[in-house]
């Protein structure tokens, strides 16, 4: 009966398999959720939920299958309601504030405002400095800014919205947020493909095996060697650097430090560009006259068996992709970026684009870039979670 | 449900926490634990056997662990070392086959609780390589073709702290259960476990203080239960006046381990 549950959970990206399903049946049959919705919640997440970055998730689509809730959506009625009835989760929130010290306006102050502005607000609003709504300045509602706001639904964008509606503790395990290099470093991890240098004549005494064969051959020594198993992966990094990714540069200098740390690569290259890939890269993020190599070069030493990570926000205008640059050292017009970004992916079947600002949604004038390559390439997002899915990208052919 | 886990005089667990366990013990499946360090996951184990009355085994698990290692160890150089000198009984491999804890829990004649601590820190294919075995509760030994089987199924508890990710194949297998931090009122319970019998006023004070510096921001390694345990302990033989905790926080290097975040402190004392 509640198989719509099991496929709403499945439908907001938690994989619940039919085994663990039916787990919760059984758990059910035998009376563990005790006759009540509580108990119902934690025995569905004690079996469904395999790890706390989904707790979140969990709860989010609980709440939307068993209060009406949506996901994302205006919500005032259940808002007003929790304000008329705060919870002791409220007042400890407040204590919680208070204790931060946002001296300025006071959450009394903006609760109570919020109520107001709500029984003054007739329509759906978004931008803007006053009503609630998305977007905008006004202290209330959600991918907005305003230092003490408080969020109403959505997403955490500048991360300063103080509270948030509904009980969403888990909300700092999510994976989606960026958050270290040690999350970075697990993800590079799973880069690996062990193999045995068949070809390497470095061999080494197999302990075990040669007790073993001595043993079976009753005790006449028998020696036994083995190739060692070594990590095979070489990588090449592509860096955007300068412009719209100074932004980024603490996100990407993590990452750059998590690769580098990373010693299990057999190798590992970084070059840099501005924007997009032309005809010259640079093995420094200052990107200087002096540090530059020809992206030819780059394309004739590395072959098809690297790995290759692009890393920017993809963000350029429109006719640095397609525009045919002047080559005054030869007189002649060179491939386009796009033309050179073709050959990257001509050339390596293991490519991967991590960008640090999420997909758009909407098409304007900057991200129009953003949603080509997009389309073209494997794009991920830079964060723990996006980085996972891209290394586990890398290690299939396309 | 014969068997309910409530908790032990030693162990304050919260509701959900217990509400895991017995899920777990029910649907005879392994229950995963994570949590920050220093809440009690190990403990866990210990307060479950205490409960329910039955041994507890503990599989301490390292880097260099493998799996092989908790079902059984075969010594063949001890058997080689004895075939040199014709000790009797070499023929019979079956002495040379030492059970691991794995293995021991399963020969048990009873139900057993068994502990695998610290499973992520083995290799990354660990986990995989026991599905077949926590699944089936059996393996098989081919130097001796035999199938050891479990004669009760143990229950078994898990910890993690995070550092692997574990493969999915194998968490489907578990239920899990995340230890929150606990909240204060919580926390006052487990100092009471502890410390039997405390100065209302200090443990207050201790608590304040205590849940002021996890909240500060710039720390790495936020203080955990046991370092506030050892930091009362601290408190308590020093004999420092209730009224100074908060403003001066005496001790501090028991709380924090990193220079890092005593300087954090210490600025933010200010």
């Amino acid at each position: 009966m509640f198989a719509a549950f099991f496929y709403l959970l499945r439908q907001r990206g938690l994989h619940v398999s039919l085994n663990e399903w039916l787990t919760l049946l059984e758990g059910m049959e035998k009376g563990l959720h005790h006759s009540s919705l509580t108990g119902f919640y934690h025995l569905c997440r004690a079996i469904l939920v395999r790890n706390e970055t989904e707790y979140d998730r969990f709860d989010q689509v609980f709440l939307e299958f068993f209060r009406d809730v949506p996901y994302q959506g205006e919500l005032p009625e259940e808002l007003l309601d929790w304000l008329d009835h705060p919870s002791e989760d409220l007042h400890r929130t407040i204590e919680e504030l208070r204790s931060r010290g946002f001296p300025d306006e006071t959450l009394e102050d903006l609760l109570k405002l919020l109520e107001e502005r709500l029984k003054e607000q007739t329509s759906e609003h978004n931008g803007g400095s006053y009503w609630v709504g998305t977007q905008g300045r006004s202290p209330f509602g959600n991918s907005g800014w305003h230092p003490n706001g408080i969020r109403v639904g959505g997403r955490s964008q500048h991360r300063t919205a103080m509270m948030v509606a509904g009980e969403r503790k888990y909300r700092d395990f999510r994976k989606d947020n960026t958050l270290d290099t040690r999350q970075f470093q697990m993800a590079f991890r799973l880069l690996r493909q062990l193999s045995a240098q068949a070809d390497s004549a470095e061999r080494v005494l197999d302990v075990d095996g040669t007790v073993r064969d001595t043993c079976d051959n009753a005790g006449t020594l028998k020696i036994r060697y083995q190739h060692p198993r070594k990590n095979t992966v070489k990588v090449l990094l592509l860096m955007d650097s300068g412009g719209s990714m100074d932004y980024y540069s603490g996100l990407c200098s993590m990452l750059f430090q998590a690769a580098t740390k990373s010693n299990h690569f057999k190798e590992l290259h970084t070059y840099y560009f501005h924007n997009c890939i032309f005809g010259e890269l640079y093995t420094h993020p200052g990107l200087r006259g002096d540090s530059t190599i020809s992206t030819d070069w780059v394309l004739k030493n590395y072959d098809s068996s690297y790995k290759v990570i692009i890393v920017g926000d993809a963000a350029m205008s429109p006719y640095e992709l397609r525009e045919h640059r002047y080559n005054w050292s030869q007189g002649t017009y060179g491939p386009s970026g796009l033309e050179w970004l073709a050959r990257f992916r001509a050339q390596y079947p293991y490519l991967i684009w991590l960008n640090p600002e999420p997909m758009p949604t909407r098409e304007d004038y900057w991200s129009q870039t953003h949603l080509q390559l997009g389309h073209l390439f494997h794009m991920y997002d830079l964060s723990a979670e996006g980085l996972e899915a891209g290394m586990k990208r890398l290690m299939v052919r396309k | 449900m014969d068997q309910t886990f409530t908790g032990s005089s030693h162990y304050v667990a919260s509701d959900e926490l217990m509400g895991a366990v017995n899920i777990a013990v029910t649907l005879q499946k392994p229950l995963l634990i994570k949590g920050e360090p220093g809440t009690g996951k190990t403990m866990l184990a210990q307060a479950v056997a205490d409960a329910l009355g039955k041994k507890l085994i503990i599989w301490n698990v390292k880097s260099t662990t493998k799996a092989q290692d908790g079902l059984y160890v075969y010594d063949v150089v001890q058997r080689l070392y004895d075939s040199q000198f014709g000790t009797h009984g070499v023929d019979d491999i079956a002495r040379y086959i030492k059970l691991g804890k794995l293995g021991e829990a399963f020969q048990s004649d009873e139900q057993v609780v068994l502990l695998i601590d610290e499973i992520d820190k083995a290799d990354l294919e660990f986990p995989n390589d026991l599905l077949w075995e926590l699944d089936q509760m059996e393996f098989y030994i081919p130097e001796t073709q035999e199938t050891v089987r479990a004669r009760q199924r143990p229950i078994v508890i898990i910890t993690s702290n995070a550092e692997k990710e574990l493969p999915d194949a194998f968490l489907r297998r578990c239920v899990f259960h995340y230890i929150e931090f606990p909240e204060q009122a919580q926390m006052e319970q487990i100092l009471r476990v502890h410390f039997g019998q405390l100065e209302e006023h200090l443990v207050q004070q201790a608590l304040a203080a205590f849940y002021w510096v996890r909240q500060l921001r710039d720390i790495e390694k936020k203080p955990s239960t046991s370092e506030l345990v050892d930091w009362l302990r601290a408190l308590v033989a020093g004999g420092i006046d209730p009224d100074r905790i908060v403003s001066e926080i005496p001790f501090s290097g028991v709380l924090l381990k990193k220079d890092k975040d005593l300087h954090t402190l210490r600025r933010n004392l200010r």
